[in-house]
């Protein structure tokens, strides 16, 4: 029989994972590119790889402390945005979303070659560098919580950072995008000719939000490393596309939707993998093998993917009138 | 305008049959079996954390050899390594399956070879998931293959490859051209075409042309239906162009792992797959399906331009794909050229999995999707949206990866490719055979 409880406390502690921060935090910085700026970054998994690599890499090799290992991460991602920016900011949308869609590739490959093998450990990644940020954990250890949300004192630090990175860069997002510099980049989005005959120096304005919203997913890669190791085949592009699907469904040019978006898009992908995975035990898809049903849900993102974009664009939380798409 | 107006009371309901529709299809999901698999990230299936290790040690004279380079390829699989102090080594790869093994001559100490010229040896993997690979060592002087010979090799297998790259690429360029789409589901395509051969020739036992020739004309018939059952009804609904592309995103991850879903995630030979290498050509040897392979190649492209060329649909093709209104104006039927240049489109790109899947060698769900990129910086380095150009980046791609192994480790050869995109994009964004007016 199906443990029904089981399943529904799985999904329910998806809803304040540090994975579903991290990706609400990639989500976010996708949203200041796509949403707001209508930059097409396809290459938001390179960002998030530069941050679980340089956190994790300065310090194992390095040995710095915490602070600098994120500025680390920080800085190689500012210098991988001005890479990707300097070509293809002044070309069409399309040659932006080539270009970093192959330089997310590039670092994968990079990460996983066995010529570097003594400083990023290649196939099998990295691990061992939660040392720092667990000794500044202020929680005594010992098991705190109630019911699907129980977890030992580090879980707890680790998702209390994560969220409150989250909420601060919402509440950041959202007082620029009420600024002058946000209007201005809400311009680019909807006529950048527009702009730039106001004397906006619009490749500026689109640096600035391809650094910005890259810095994001870089934040978001230390926070997606926290529970797990670095390893390099999670920065596939699949990954990129999984953000996407997490910005369609709560909505490109908002605040809450990208957080919403991926708090939904974990629950819902958790329970109903739970679900399946004990209905095809149980005997309900004879028809289906375990590796089948497990395989069923990457289709079913690529169709969410498909039918959000043609009949939600806006997605849950988005006006209709903000989301023209860039031509 | 109209269409908002009538779409609008029916798009909460609509919505709502959306979320439905995601929740149900959700539903019928499912991997994270335990809770600790639910917090694993999960957007990778293919995992390179890989299970499966080659290893061993290379001693002469009982005296470890540190610094001596192993690869190990196969199943589309290429990595490399160096020994430790201790002379040992560890390759981890994906699969359970062959892989052959070479240790590099060049590595080792003066006067040490490999004894009976076996610096290549087939491994592959017993019970365990850990296969020790051991190279025989003894005095002598190897015979090496001069730099001049290697270059020649490694030039020969990238027009091989870059032909195949062509076949792709024009297609996908076509599509660019007439429609403005930038199809990720190209790689789709080209799958498709490799997994209809692997079915028609392998499980269904039919002679090899003719599985060729269905698994073609299969590949042709997705294009037509991609075209008639999505695409076209979203260029009625006037969805713009970076719409469509985030479109063609999930469609290709949706039809990627449908593949998966049906076909498994190992790696299968197609018949014939695995000839000697028999026909040599001064220091190039070949097996009789690179010949057959570049040979279709060569005369499928001379066809496709010959069709662009002289035939009247051609031109139409080439006008509409420099300007559509202008063309529709004249009286071409737009609709109708963008149909054929799917159909042609996809019959080329199946023809390309068929020959990437001799060329790897081997047929995997997600063969196409390694080397769209490839694809993409083909097109791009070319010009984006022109036949020809397609032809010459693939080519220059092809022969890029393959010559940069003499200088690049083996597992770093698309590394360069993806960097000559960048770097063509920042000096000559328009592609080689590209008009400047293209970029905008």
């Amino acid at each position: 029989m199906i443990d029904w409880i089981q399943i529904f406390s799985n999904a329910a502690q998806e809803l304040i994972s540090p994975t579903t921060a991290a990706y609400a935090l990639a989500a976010l910085g996708l949203a200041i590119h796509f949403g707001y700026t209508g930059l097409l970054n396809f290459g938001q998994a390179g960002f998030m790889a530069l941050g679980a690599y340089g956190f994790a890499i300065s310090t194992l090799t390095f040995g710095f402390p915490v602070w600098a290992s994120v500025l680390v991460g920080i800085g190689a991602s500012i210098v991988f945005a001005l890479i990707l920016g300097i070509p293809t900011l002044r070309l069409r949308a399309d040659y932006l979303a080539i270009v970093t869609i192959a330089a997310a590739e590039i670092l994968r490959l990079i990460f996983t070659t066995n010529t570097f093998d003594d400083v990023t450990g290649s196939a099998s990644g990295l691990q061992g560098y939660k040392g720092g940020l667990a000794a500044l954990n202020p929680i005594p250890p010992g098991t705190y919580g109630f019911g699907p949300f129980t977890y030992n004192a580090y879980d707890w630090w680790i998702r209390i950072l994560g969220w409150t990175v989250v909420i601060l860069a919402a509440l950041f997002t959202w007082s620029i995008m009420r600024s002058p510099w946000g209007r201005v980049i809400k311009g680019i989005r909807e006529d950048e000719d527009a702009v730039r005959a106001l004397g906006k120096n619009v490749y500026s304005y689109k640096m600035q939000s391809l650094i910005l919203g890259g810095a994001f997913g870089t934040l978001g890669g230390m926070i997606f490393i926290m529970p797990r190791a670095v390893v390099p085949a999670n920065y596939q592009t699949s990954l990129t596309f999984f953000i996407y699907a997490i910005l369609l469904l709560g909505g490109a040019a908002t605040i809450l939707g990208p957080i919403v978006g991926s708090m939904i898009f974990w629950v819902l992908l958790s329970f109903f993998s739970g679900f399946m995975a004990r209905a095809v035990e149980a005997g309900w898809f004879p028809f289906m093998t375990q590796v089948q049903a497990g395989q069923l849900r990457f289709i079913l993102v690529g169709i969410a993917i498909m039918l959000l974009v043609v009949f939600r664009p806006q997605g849950i939380f988005g006006n209709k009138k903000e989301l023209s798409f860039v031509r | 305008m109209e269409s908002t107006q009538s779409v609008r009371p029916h798009s909460r309901g609509r919505w709502l049959i959306l979320l439905g529709l995601l929740v149900s299809a959700l539903t019928l999901s499912g991997i994270a079996a335990s809770p600790a698999m639910a917090d694993e990230g999960g957007t990778d299936s293919q995992a390179e954390e890989f299970e499966y290790f080659f290893s061993g040690n290379v001693k002469y004279n009982d005296e470890p050899l540190e610094g001596v380079s192993i690869s190990v390829s196969g199943n589309g699989y290429e990595a490399e390594t160096e020994t430790d102090e201790n002379g040992q080594w560890t390759i981890g790869v994906p699969e359970k399956d062959a892989y052959e093994v070479t240790l590099d001559e060049d590595t080792l100490p003066e006067g040490v070879i490999v004894e009976d010229g076996q610096s290549t040896v087939d491994a592959e993997f017993g019970l365990t998931s850990r296969k020790a690979v051991n190279f025989f060592l003894g005095e002598g002087q190897r015979v090496t293959t001069d730099y001049g010979a290697q270059v020649l090799i490694r030039v020969v297998n990238g027009l091989n490859f870059g032909l195949l790259l062509a076949l792709a690429a024009i297609g996908l360029s076509l599509i660019f051209g007439t429609t403005g789409l930038s199809n990720f589901a190209h790689a789709e395509m080209i799958t498709f075409g490799a997994l209809m051969m692997l079915t028609f020739s392998t499980t269904l036992a039919f002679p090899v042309w003719l599985a060729i020739l269905i698994a073609v004309v299969l590949a042709a018939g997705l294009g037509w239906t991609l075209d008639a059952g999505l695409w076209k009804p979203l260029r009625k609904r006037g969805v713009g162009l970076i719409p469509l592309m985030i479109v063609s995103i999930g469609l290709s991850l949706a039809l990627r792992y449908t593949f998966q879903f049906f076909y498994g995630g190992s790696t299968r030979q197609l018949p014939g797959a695995t000839l000697p290498r028999e026909i040599s050509l001064g220091p190039i040897l070949l097996s009789w399906i690179d010949v057959a392979s570049m040979a279709t190649s060569v005369v499928v492209l001379l066809a496709v331009a010959y069709f662009l060329l002289r035939t009247r649909i051609g031109k139409a093709t080439r006008a509409v794909s420099d300007n559509a209104p202008l063309a529709a104006a004249s009286g071409i039927d737009v609709d109708r050229v963008i149909r054929i240049v799917w159909v042609l489109g996809g019959g080329l790109a199946g023809l390309a999995g068929i020959l990437w899947a001799y060329f790897r060698p081997g047929v995997s769900w997600d063969m196409g999707f390694q080397i769209l990129l490839l694809v993409f910086a083909a097109v791009t380095l070319g010009g984006l949206g022109t036949a020809f150009g397609a032809l010459v980046g693939s080519l220059i791609v092809g022969l890029f990866i393959e010559v940069s192994t003499l200088w690049l480790p083996s597992d770093m050869k698309y590394v360069g490719a993806l960097l000559v995109l960048i770097l063509v994009l920042l000096f000559r964004p328009q592609g080689i055979l590209g008009r400047r007016e293209r970029i905008g």
